[in-house]
């Protein structure tokens, strides 16, 4: 048995909640993962070291984890991780690492891996339209889908050593370009209400911003009304050409179901779907499919989940 | 003169049905066409020429079947076609070891590549590349501008940040909002009379093997609904039933 490493991953400062998976998905390989929390202050760490069946947490401490590069975060943590299988999460970001991580160590990557059964290990592929199972021999570097293994739970006690790295940065950041919006970014939320063609307009792209204020959720679209309307910006779009997104919810609304739109988002725990055609493609795929038009359902949804919130 | 290389792969059309027999996909009746985020590094790799002069060379791996693939970036304007001969699977270890040796022999300058590949959507073999030649890299970039170097912009937390690349180095493409040129009469014509450049390299044994190709998990029906009333029933059962809000 080799060692399992876990990259924690890191969101607005604080250790992401998917650590915890990761740490569940370590295990599923065996034995008891070493956390690397990439961090510029070390006292980031110290929340990962209660998190059940993690052996040891090492804060690696960087300059070079104020920002992302490539080359200078795969250097840096390279250096100080063991060998061994190491597990990120599938972010964007961080199946960037994990490739540049494991080219570093002449070993493979598989990203997005939805289960581990032993050796093996398996992702979607074609866009979710088949399973693809590989066996590993030997260490490899994998990246893990958000909310498909349990989180390890709290509550465990295990020692943080800071350990000071360094990585040569490839590239320069001229400028950060905040979102216009304050709301979040379909792929940082856990909650997504989508908008499609059959918003009609938009302008009423406005009712799913209410109801995704009221429960915390980002707001996306489907590349129909990402090209029909210029407001709609693309950074929204999810699919096959837009974002690929894993969040607990997903609530579709005149969005029909094209496989190119299944392709970013099927694989979302739960899916509610609004739309008016009872044919729809997307009403196979959801697990509560309202026959409506949004005009009808939206404020119905709105109301009852402020009263809930309430 | 900037020597570029775009990666291009050929991929199942992304409306085409995948069916798995035996344990093993079957993509023979299926129709093959360029991985749709390739057509987007495509077209930057022909601006870049634009901006500063050099050439352009598509690139990709497979058999004989994925020269179409190579004619169809002729045919919209890369200088040059080549295609390490391959068939068969390769974990991304002996993968990019083998890509990395031909952009070597090739003297790449700048490599763009799609954020990821359609089939497998992985998104490893920009940055893996990068990381073996020692260059930098940007993924999932959404503009790049020609201004001496190459300033890209890509997501990061809250926003987008932009970045300077120093060359040599590896840059992965998303949509943005780039528009892809389409290829003229003319265009298809030299497609059709050029060479691929054919290399054959040594691939070394993947230590990742496909063990197996499943259907994914049918999804039990879901509950159905008629008007909108039933969206307060649907709120509840997010909350009572799914736990998710
Ligand atoms: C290479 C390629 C890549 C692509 N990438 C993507 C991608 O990344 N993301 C993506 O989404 N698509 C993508 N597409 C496009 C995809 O094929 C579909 O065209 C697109 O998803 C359709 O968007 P839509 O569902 O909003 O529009 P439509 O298909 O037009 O559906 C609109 C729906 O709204 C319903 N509706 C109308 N009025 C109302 C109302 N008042 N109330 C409720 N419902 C109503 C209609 O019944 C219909 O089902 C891609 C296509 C290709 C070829």
């Amino acid at each position: 048995m080799t060692e399992t490493i876990v990259i924690a991953e890191i969101a607005k400062g604080t250790i992401h909640a998917t650590t915890s998976e990761l740490v569940t998905a370590a295990q599923a390989l065996g034995g008891s993962p070493i956390v690397i929390v990439p961090c510029t202050d070390a006292s980031v760490a110290d929340a990962a070291a209660s998190i059940q069946g993690a052996s040891k947490v090492i804060a690696a401490k960087s300059d070079v984890f104020n920002h992302y590069d490539a080359a200078g975060w795969a250097s840096a943590i390279d250096a100080i991780a063991p060998a061994g299988t190491i597990l990120t999460s599938a972010t964007p970001q961080s199946k960037d690492l994990a490739a540049r991580i494991a080219a570093r160590r002449n070993i493979s990557v598989v990203q997005d891996v939805v289960a581990i059964d032993g050796n093996q290990l398996t992702s979607p592929v074609y866009s979710g339209k088949a399973m693809q199972t590989v066996a590993l021999d030997g260490p490899a570097v994998i990246s893990v889908r958000a909310n498909v293994f349990d989180a390890a739970p709290s509550g465990g006690s295990c020692d943080v050593a800071v350990v000071d790295t360094t990585g040569n940065m490839a590239t320069a950041v001229q400028e950060f370009m905040a979102r216009a919006s304050q709301r979040l970014d379909v792929a940082e939320a856990n909650i997504i209400i989508s908008g499609g063609r059959g918003m009609g307009s938009p302008d009423n792209f406005v009712h799913l911003e209410a109801i995704a204020d009221t429960i915390g959720a980002a707001v996306g679209a489907s590349r129909a009304a990402v090209d029909t309307w210029e407001a709609i910006p693309h950074s929204m779009q999810v699919g096959q050409t837009g974002k690929t997104v894993n969040p607990n919810l997903y609530i579709a609304v005149g969005i029909s179901g094209a496989i190119q739109h299944l392709a970013g988002m099927r694989s979302s725990k739960y899916i509610v779907a609004i739309n008016k055609d009872a044919d729809a493609p997307i009403f196979q795929h959801a697990d509560y499919g309202i026959v409506a038009t949004w005009e009808e359902a939206l404020p119905v949804l709105q109301t009852t989940l402020a009263g809930m919130m309430a | 003169m900037v020597n570029i290389i775009v990666l291009v792969k050929q991929v199942p059309d992304t409306n085409a049905k995948i069916v798995v027999s035996g344990d093993r996909v079957d993509l023979s009746a299926v129709k093959k066409v360029m991985s749709p985020y390739d057509e987007f590094a495509v077209e930057v790799a022909l601006q870049h020429r634009e901006a500063t002069g050099g050439e352009v060379t598509a690139l990709t791996l497979g058999g004989a079947g994925a020269d179409k693939v190579l004619k169809d970036a002729k045919a919209i304007g890369v200088d040059h076609i080549v295609r390490i001969d391959s068939d068969g699977d390769h974990d991304s270890n002996s993968l990019q070891t083998a890509i990395a040796s031909v952009l070597s022999e090739l003297g790449a300058e700048v490599v763009y590549c799609g954020k990821s590949a359609a089939d497998t959507g992985a998104g490893s073999t920009g940055p893996g590349l990068a990381e073996r030649m020692g260059w930098a890299s940007v993924s999932n970039v959404t503009a790049v501008a020609f201004d001496g170097g190459i300033t890209v912009v890509a997501p990061s937390e809250g926003g987008d940040a932009r970045i300077s690349v120093p060359i040599p180095a590896v840059i992965s493409c998303d949509k943005g909002n780039m528009k892809v040129r389409k290829p003229n009469v003319k265009g298809i014509m030299q497609a059709k009379k050029a060479k691929v450049d054919v290399k054959s390299v040594a691939i070394q044994p993947s230590s990742v093997a496909i063990v197996a190709h499943t259907m994914p998990p049918a999804k039990p029906a879901g509950k159905s609904y008629e008007g909108g009333a039933a969206a307060a029933e649907v709120a509840r059962l997010l909350r009572d039933e799914a736990n998710v809000i």
